[in-house]
């Protein structure tokens, strides 16, 4: 099987205008970074291959995860997760119960809180499974949505420039530590970014818009 | 499932307003009439009292709709940003939420010869017994439209403010006032154009409402000859069943006349753009201390009108003996509410029953169409809007009468159901403009994580959109059992005299004069309104107790 995100021959087009046009294949642990100015269709990709696409806008190709069309799915069934700049906690749901929103439901209650118990650990969070998101430092938060991602067991992830409202500091090391689980899950990701430092780190193959 | 919920909605919306319309009208050129009854519509017109009727209505709509848009700008002119206009802004909702027949009977305590504004210069004065001075139900209706002053400014303040971020109010004001302009003359050059695009139907509203309301012109309004809608509805309530003819063909008459007004309104917009152009171009200003004053003042007092006049219901409900001109009673009694409390609470119950069933139901369909816009890319257009405010620009009594029809042509009779249906119809688009800011401003980004997280649409709105919407949604609700609450003529005409609400009886008891008991109820009426917007405020920030990021002001 083909294991993977496969864009095939992908093309956008606002008001029938070409915007992009793109072939490309992710690997499986492996981060694809799009780079370009604003309105080059970097988001409206993400949006495309999240099942979202603006109604202004019309695509055509294929998109294939681990060799599945997946197009003709709703959202929820594709099994893409994405990461976005602000961490979007869900504001009205403790930490942990941010953490389970994603777990299947066949999954029994005390599993469940042993592996958001063990998500928070591995993130240096133990025991803010009770607090409140908004009490969260915006590292903190940053790690827990990607936490988040990660327990849900996606296929792919998307990440809309993940890192760009975090200070210097604390980029570097959320970079490390997405593009680290990211690799440790064999997760093919796209990553879409204005920051040369973001695909250096990604590692991966770079296409510039 | 959702998908057609917009239709659905469009249809309990406009389908028993233009039921109700024909059922009006056929009536009125004698449809369904014995034989050998005159020609309604020639009865009407031979009616004495109809030219005064009509002077009252057209009058008092349009003076009421003038002096409340004419008040809400030069506030938000002349306040919008400041610490008193953040005062009045926390008013809002505990003014716009008392039923428009207790304030009526609120004001009548304060305005009457023997109200409390008069007892004032009286104990100055040394008068005995109160002055023979014409003040309530004046021929002219100017206690009438001073009422519909005092309870329209808040909606139209709330509408004003709501549509100020679709402007770039404060970008323009700053450039008109670093152009010279003073704060005044520079909001009302540079952005109240815009803000009026934006209630524009909200202004036609209150103009409609003014012209056609019966319960406020049955407490304030003359009544020899009473305004046209008031006429209408005796004649419609009158044993004689002949008289319901006449009644259909004085609904139509007061149609006609609702739209040859809003017809010259439209006219009068452009004269009235024309002449702001001419006012700009001239480069004169305003006196801006005085508009600004003026605003406040008019503010102000309106706002006390409301409360004052709620407080002095509550004062004579609770009045053992208050004589002429003793500011307050001599002594409190609890026998008014021993005597009318229990009746009160018994329709009080049945009260919050029809707003309580009629909210949720305007809750599920309005709900319904927004999430079917963000699911489908649905986009409400101009006509969808029209199509929201249908049943606020049709004058009540033009289209009730004929709804009355619907369960006969059912097989069924008037009575609880067809109420319901009736407080719908006004409880929807209340609870959409309450509700579509917020929900739209929900930032969707969360739906896709949610989605990204394998969560279905329908449980993306029930795990998150509903509960981190659930302090705007319950305002909606309040809104929504608040409009319920006040509604008289629907609950009247659709009942068939067999469903007692808090406003009927309120209304009811205004002729007979027993103050003590219109204190009871008109209180009754308030609380009912008001304690759904104190629940509103309070469960939210109950639940939510530990989320910051929930809570809101």
């Amino acid at each position: 099987m083909d294991r993977g995100l496969r864009l095939q021959d992908v093309r956008l087009s606002k008001d029938a205008t070409p915007l992009l046009a793109l072939d490309a294949k992710i690997a499986p642990g492996d981060v694809l970074t799009l780079m370009g100015p604003s309105g080059s269709g970097k988001s409206t990709l993400l949006s495309y291959v999240m099942g979202d696409l603006p109604p202004a806008f019309a695509a055509t190709g294929a998109v294939r995860l681990d060799g599945h069309d997946i197009l003709t799915l709703p959202t929820d069934k594709r099994r893409i997760s994405i990461l976005y700049q602000d961490p979007l906690l869900f504001p009205h749901l403790d930490v942990a119960t941010n953490l389970a929103f994603g777990l299947p439901r066949t999954v029994p209650r005390a599993k469940r809180r042993a592996m958001v118990d063990a998500a928070l650990a591995d993130v240096d969070l133990d025991g803010f499974g009770p607090r409140d998101p908004a009490s969260l430092s915006g590292g903190q938060a940053a790690r827990v949505a990607l936490m988040r991602v990660l327990l849900a067991g996606p296929a792919a992830v998307l990440l809309d420039e993940p890192f760009s409202k975090l200070d210097a500091n604390l980029r570097d090391r959320m970079r490390s530590l997405v593009f680290d689980r990211v690799r440790d899950a064999a997760i093919p990701a796209l990553l879409v970014t204005h920051d040369e430092d973001d695909a250096r780190a990604a590692g991966g193959q770079v296409i510039r818009l | 499932m959702l998908r057609p919920l917009p239709l659905i909605t469009a249809l309990v919306l406009a389908g028993p307003v233009l039921f109700g319309v024909f059922g009006t009208i056929l009536p009125a050129f004698g449809v369904g009439q014995p034989a050998g009854q005159g020609a309604p519509l020639a009865q009407v017109i031979a009616w004495p009292g109809l030219a005064s009727a009509l002077r009252l209505s057209v009058t008092t709509g349009v003076l009421s709709t003038v002096g409340a848009l004419a008040i809400a700008t030069l506030i938000l002119a002349g306040w919008h940003g400041t610490a008193s206009f953040r005062v009045i802004e926390r008013l809002l909702s505990p003014l716009l939420a008392v039923p428009h027949a207790a304030a009526a009977l609120g004001l009548a305590f304060l305005i009457a010869p023997s109200g409390w504004v008069l007892r004032v210069p009286a104990l100055a004065l040394g008068w005995d017994v109160p002055p023979d001075l014409l003040i309530l139900q004046d021929p002219w209706g100017l206690s009438l439209t001073a009422g519909l002053i005092a309870k329209e400014l808040p909606f139209l303040l709330l509408m004003m403010l709501a549509s100020l971020p679709q402007t770039q109010a404060p970008a323009c004001l700053r450039v008109a006032q670093s152009l010279g302009a003073g704060r005044v003359a520079g909001w009302l050059k540079a952005v109240f154009p815009s803000i009026y695009t934006q209630v524009r139907l909200p202004v036609m509203v209150v103009l409609v409402y003014g012209m056609t309301n019966v319960d406020v012109a049955t407490i304030l309004g003359p009544n020899t000859p009473p305004t046209l809608s008031v006429q209408v509805t005796r004649w419609m309530m009158d044993p004689d069943l002949a008289l319901r003819a006449t009644a259909a063909a004085g609904a139509l008459v007061q149609m006609g006349a609702v739209i040859a007004v809003l017809f010259l309104w439209t006219w009068a917009e452009r004269g009235a753009a024309r002449l702001g152009r001419r006012w700009i171009w001239s480069g004169l200003g305003l006196p801006e201390r005085l508009s600004r004053a003026l605003g406040l003042t008019f503010a102000i007092l309106s706002a006390t009108a409301v409360l004052a006049g709620i407080a002095a219901l509550a004062v004579w409900s609770l009045a053992a003996r208050w004589q002429f001109p003793a500011l307050l009673p001599e002594a409190p009694s609890l026998r008014a509410w021993t005597r009318f409390g229990p009746e009160m609470l018994s329709v009080a119950g049945d009260t919050l029953l029809i707003a309580g069933v009629a909210t949720l139901v305007a809750l599920i369909l309005v709900i319904g169409c927004l999430e079917a816009e963000h699911r489908f890319g649905l986009t409400t257009g101009q006509r969808a809007l029209w199509l929201l405010y249908l049943p606020l620009l049709i004058p009540q009594v033009a289209f009730l009468p004929g709804l009355q029809f619907l369960p006969v042509w059912a097989g069924a009779g008037p009575g609880l159901t067809l109420v319901i249906l009736g407080h719908v119809i006004f409880v929807v688009p209340y609870v959409f403009l309450s509700l579509s800011g917020p929900f739209r401003a929900w930032d969707t980004r969360y739906a896709k994580v949610s989605a990204g997280l394998g969560a279905s649409p329908d449980r993306t709105l029930w795990r998150l959109r509903l509960p981190m919407l659930l302090a705007p949604a319950l305002t909606a609700a309040a809104v929504g059992v608040a409009v319920s609450v006040g509604q008289y003529l629907p609950t009247l005409l659709l009942g068939g005299g067999r469903v007692s609400t808090l406003a009927t009886e309120a209304v009811a008891l205004a002729a007979g004069g027993d103050r003590r008991a219109i204190g009871v109820w008109g209180l009754g009426q308030t609380l009912a309104a008001l304690l759904p917007f104190a629940a509103a405020l309070l469960l939210p920030a109950l639940v939510y107790r530990n989320r910051r990021g929930l809570r809101h002001g």
